[in-house]
């Protein structure tokens, strides 16, 4: 897979515009989950996904061949999120949740389709709970959090992705369980 | 049911990162045998990150690739030049210096449209109209540059007129014919940029050799 992506990336580099398109293939699927994570709303997801994969493309230049590239667009694509979620308007979403209402968003409020069966419903509805929690921690938590656990990169990884010292990793991955841990003791 | 042992926090969130030593990672087990309140929270942190990893997956709307594709900057092309011309540098290093060159005759070119006459003593200049009167003789070449030129007298040399023509006179022509100029040497007529261009090669290489 590495291999794979390095060769593409060479081409890239020589303006080879559809080995990039490989590329997305390639990462489209983690780059948006880990936008969704970060943000807890597709269209935003969508939006800050597709601006990281065009950040990549117009800095591929200065991306060094000999660092893994998925670090790199990860921290392209965190640094999106975090920018997005610092800059957010006070708007409406259909994911967010209402406030004064627990685990209530405005799709509850729309007439239901279609009613599920009573225990997929109730997996939904945990995953959708933990997925809330997880994105009410602050941003710098959220992050390490969702590398960690939800995409598998190790610590050393996350201290390249985000640039911040292995230190500082630890301590905040510490913290961010703590949290999660309070929130979802009761689940 | 709490305690407060600190160190032993410290250890979980360390067993959990997977760098604890196999000392250190004994004297947790054994605190946490003794200590009903740690083995909680051990057991809840655990349990957190089981549940975390159970979060919901989503994937990319449909077309997602093709959006970014259709969504990149169209001034990447521009760097599609530029990589082509590194690819060639012999070819561009020809396209450059041929448009050099070029430029920098048709600047030349345009720059001179003044009317220059190589000898002044003795001729007429009536507007952008260099006369040689009839009864006087120019020894040597005559270059006429930005103007017409008639001749009623005589040249010795060569007559080169540079953007203009070499006119007769109508009134003479028409009435005494005996009385038409006299040119002893050759006439060159240049009257386009590219003749122009062609003339000052041809007087480089003459010059050349001359030499």
């Amino acid at each position: 897979m590495d291999e794979i992506i390095r060769e593409k990336i060479k081409h890239v580099k020589k303006g080879d515009q559809s080995a990039f398109e490989d590329v997305v293939f390639l990462f489209q699927n983690k780059i948006y989950q880990h936008c969704f994570r970060m943000l807890g709303n597709r269209q935003e997801a969508e939006d800050i996904a597709q601006e990281a994969f065009i950040r990549a493309y117009v800095n591929i230049d200065s991306f060094d061949e000999r660092r893994k590239f998925s670090t790199w667009l990860y921290r392209i694509a965190t640094n999106l999120t975090i920018d997005r979620i610092r800059k957010r308007k006070p708007d409406y979403y259909l994911d967010a949740e209402i406030k004064g209402t627990e685990g209530l968003n405005m799709y509850s409020q729309l007439p239901d389709e279609q009613r599920l069966p009573g225990e997929e419903v109730e997996n939904m509805e945990l995953q959708r709970y933990i997925h809330q929690e997880i994105s009410e921690l602050p941003p710098k938590y959220r992050s390490i959090i969702i590398l960690r656990y939800l995409e598998d990169f190790s610590l050393k990884e996350i201290s390249d992705i985000l640039d911040i010292p292995l230190g500082t990793v630890k301590t905040r991955i510490h913290r961010g369980r703590e949290a999660l841990r309070k929130k979802l003791r009761h689940v | 049911m709490s305690c407060n042992n600190k160190e032993a926090r410290e250890l979980m969130h360390q067993y959990l990162d997977g760098g604890l030593p196999t000392e250190e990672e004994n004297k947790l087990r054994l605190h946490l045998e003794d200590c009903e309140a740690c083995q909680q929270h051990f057991h809840e942190l655990k349990r957190t990150i089981t549940l975390i990893q159970s979060a919901e997956s989503v994937t990319a709307p449909e077309g997602f690739t093709a959006n970014v594709m259709n969504n990149l900057p169209a001034e990447k092309k521009r760097m599609k030049y530029m990589r082509w011309f590194k690819a060639h540098p012999v070819i561009t290093a020809a396209a450059i210096f041929f448009i050099l060159m070029v430029g920098g005759m048709l600047s030349m070119w345009n720059q001179n449209t003044e009317l220059v006459v190589s000898k002044e003593e003795d001729l007429v200049i009536d507007g952008d109209t260099v006369i040689v009167p009839p009864d006087v003789v120019v020894e040597g070449d005559l270059v006429v540059r930005n103007g017409d030129l008639i001749i009623s007298g005589t040249v010795e040399g060569n007559v080169t007129i540079i953007n203009g023509e070499l006119i007769d006179d109508p009134l003479e022509n028409e009435t005494l014919m005996a009385s038409v100029g006299e040119i002893n040497g050759e006439i060159k007529q240049v009257d386009r940029a590219f003749e122009w261009m062609w003339y000052q090669i041809k007087n480089f290489f003459r010059s050349l050799f001359t030499f």
